[in-house]
């Protein structure tokens, strides 16, 4: 007999005679603790993720691209990696060349194999959208996929996110069922909460353990 | 008391190292100041206690739930899982286990493995076994690093370093890897940050634990706050999760509450940094991501526990390491005292089922049962309860069968039959009289050695009068002086 088979025929004589629990999946549990008026919402999420080191702007949406710029400028950074198959990636790359901008435009437009020593040593920043986030623990969703993806959040030291201010929702359980995430998930669906960061040593907080040193999230006000 | 235990024993069982541990005052020191710092955190991520008391309900029948079907959640996870195109395999032993893992990382050629954090690999010990194998199995969690850097084994679940200050970490780093001696943590954290990004780099394999397994979806859950999660199972080419058979929940709803119930238990966080939900390797036209994912489902004993449906609750265990933040017992003797992988409450109750109650005797009785690790516990096992149900099932006599492996280790005829004797002194008043008529009037003659007691005691001398008799007497001059007003 296999080891599954073994594994689970010894289960199964573990529960001989028992019924199956029914589900008693108290939502409210969930989320009544979690809802905020709408004018809070925000202040919630951006409190959160201050407080742990993430830097938050709230502008116009049509003003993005501009930040972008000065963020880049008020920290010397050489190049920013975008994904050009999105529509932010456009929208940025036309910034760019209108403003004749110095800093270079990196696109992620390859496979990793391709360009992997250069993607850990030579990438200062990146940008990427978000599939909203969540006010009760100040998370950003992330739903990578193949214009955009996975490692661009987690290789650059500094990464910055925008999210349209009308995809915040109070909390997680919400979050889900409004996206339906069961019905299909990408092969990797993350939750981003501020950068980087470890406390192994006596305890003491770090930033920029293994991934970004620097989040910054730009909230885009719908016009 | 150190002179009458043996050279051997010193290091090879609990109280030996417990000795140790007491005496090192540094030790001390780093596992109290982490260990009120832990339970701080905690008590300010759960201000409203009814919420808490809410949550801890719902999370303990999530875990309830899901192992009351636990044999079908693990079939409908393997079929979501290989539908999604992860590979699933099944193993009843450790060694199993690294033979699944080995047979990936060669069908590879693979010569490098980073490790994000998984305290089943520590069970499997798949390090050695890979490093025997000349296959290189790096740590990349900060602390697990440390740990691996300097030889040793985690001391904490959570916190695999808690038991070094900053500069024992400095001194070793520099001894290891050269760099020159800092006090500053964020130089300590920026070194090893270069060190292992390299490392990422370059490896075929990397290896997770996981935190959920979500039967509804297929997708494996992993928390962490570094990164290192996300770089071992997003850059190597094959990713290998490797988990605990308990580990499934049904739906991915169920995650929600258990979520929130893990970080702030575990370190007073609403949330981790990173929460990252894997449902399947890079598909064809994706850009990064592992071509093959893998799982690893392991036993090791977990389906021994799951025979007892009282001990089936240490199953529920989601891995938080508050029990052990909260442990009187934990905070003193720390975490290597355990000698084993899981240390602390949760150790005590999950390991004889791992390694058997005769390989680790002293687990069950190395607690004062003061109720706190049951009390924060986030998917409310009842820890008290299981560990005299294992401090039972350890004296056991030879002829009763044995529930848990090795049960019944600490079955002494002598201990038995003083006990029978105590019994009947007790129940039967006769016998109960006599005997203390004798005690009273011979307490003179008790022995001055008491085995263990008097080691640290003096020997009890027997009252001349019993508490009985001057309650006696008390009553029967009351009711005279009664009688005369
Ligand atoms: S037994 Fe409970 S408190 Fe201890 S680690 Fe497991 S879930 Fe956490």
């Amino acid at each position: 007999m296999s080891a599954r088979d073994n594994i689970l025929k010894k289960l199964r004589a573990g529960l001989e005679g028992s019924t199956p629990r029914p589900d008693q999946f108290d939502e409210t549990l969930v989320t009544e603790p979690w809802q905020y008026a709408p004018e809070d919402r925000i202040q919630r999420l951006r409190s959160l993720m201050e407080t742990v080191h993430t830097e938050v702007y709230t502008l116009a949406a049509a003003n993005w691209p501009a930040k972008v710029q000065e963020l880049l400028e008020n920290r010397r950074l050489a190049n920013l990696l975008y994904a050009p198959g999105t529509g932010h990636g456009q929208q940025l790359a036309e910034f760019w060349a209108e403003a004749a901008a110095e800093q270079n435009l990196l696109a992620y437009d390859r496979p990793i194999e391709e360009w992997k020593e250069e993607l850990f040593w030579q990438v200062d920043a990146s940008i990427t959208g978000t599939a909203g986030a969540i006010a009760a623990t100040g998370s950003l969703v992330l739903w990578p996929d193949r214009h955009e993806p996975r490692l661009m959040s987690l290789l650059p030291p500094l990464h910055i996110a925008l999210l349209k201010a009308s995809e915040v929702e109070d909390n997680l359980y919400v979050m889900m069922e409004k996206q339906n995430w069961p019905a299909g998930l990408p092969t990797n669906l993350l939750l981003v909460s501020g950068p980087s960061k470890t406390a192994d040593i006596e305890q003491v907080l770090a930033y920029g353990a293994h991934g970004p040193k620097e989040l910054v999230v730009l909230i885009l006000e719908d016009a | 008391m150190s002179q009458r235990i043996p050279v051997k024993e010193l290091t090879d069982s609990f109280r030996g190292r417990a000795v140790g541990a007491l005496a090192d005052a540094q030790l001390r020191t780093n596992f109290r100041v982490a260990m009120d710092s832990l339970m701080k955190k905690r008590a300010d991520a759960f201000p409203d206690e009814e919420e808490r008391e809410g949550l801890r309900e719902l999370g303990n029948h999530i875990k309830a739930r899901a192992l009351s079907r636990l044999p079908d959640l693990l079939e409908q996870l393997e079929a979501k899982l290989t539908e999604n195109g992860v590979h699933v395999h099944w193993a009843e032993t450790t060694e199993e286990a690294n033979r699944i893992v080995h047979t990936i990382i060669e069908s590879k050629q693979g010569s490098q493995v980073v490790k994000g954090k998984s305290m089943v690999s520590e069970e499997m010990e798949m390090n050695d076994y890979l490093a025997e194998r000349d296959i290189e199995c790096l740590e990349s969690d900060m602390g697990e690093y440390i740990v691996q850097l300097d030889g040793e084994k985690p001391s904490h679940i959570i916190m695999p370093a808690i038991h070094k200050n900053r500069r024992q970490v400095s001194k070793l780093f520099h001894n290891k890897l050269g760099v020159d001696e800092t006090d500053d943590v964020n130089e300590l954290i920026q070194i090893g940050r270069r060190t292992l990004r390299k490392k990422f780099l370059e490896a075929d394999v990397g290896v997770s634990g996981v935190n959920f397994a979500i039967a509804e979806t297929g997708t494996l859950l992993l928390v962490e706050n570094e990164g290192n999660g996300r770089m071992s199972t997003t850059v190597p080419p094959v990713h290998v999760a490797v988990t605990g058979i308990e580990k499934v929940v049904a739906n991915l709803r169920d995650v929600a509450p258990l979520l929130s119930l893990l970080t702030r238990s575990a370190l007073g966080q609403p949330i981790t940094t990173y929460v990252n939900m894997i449902s399947g390797p890079r598909k064809a036209d994706e850009l990064d991501g592992p071509e093959e994912v893998h799982l690893v489902l392991l036993d090791n004993g977990r389906s021994g526990a799951f025979a007892d449906a009282q001990l089936r609750q240490t199953l529920n265990c989601i891995r938080c390491g508050a029990c052990m933040n909260h442990c009187p017992v934990y905070t003193r003797v720390g975490g290597h005292t355990y000698g084993e992988v899981y240390p602390g409450p949760i150790g005590k109750i999950v390991t004889p089922h791992m390694v058997g109650l005769d390989h680790v005797p002293d687990h069950p009785s190395a607690s004062s049962l003061c109720g706190a690790c049951g009390e924060v516990c986030p998917v409310k096992i009842p820890i008290p309860e299981l560990l005299q149900r294992l401090r039972q099932e350890n004296v056991k006599s030879p002829d009763e069968p044995a529930v848990v492996q090795g049960g019944g280790s600490k079955y002494s005829w002598k201990e038995r039959a003083l006990w029978r004797m105590w019994m009947a002194l007790n129940t039967r008043p006769t016998l109960y009289k006599c005997f203390l008529w004798a005690a009273t009037r011979l307490g003179k003659l008790t022995p001055k050695n008491l085995g263990p007691w008097t080691e640290n005691h003096t020997a009890p001398v027997p009252a001349r009068r019993s508490l009985h008799d001057l309650a006696k007497a008390h009553l029967n001059a009351e009711k005279t002086s009664g009688d005369r007003s």
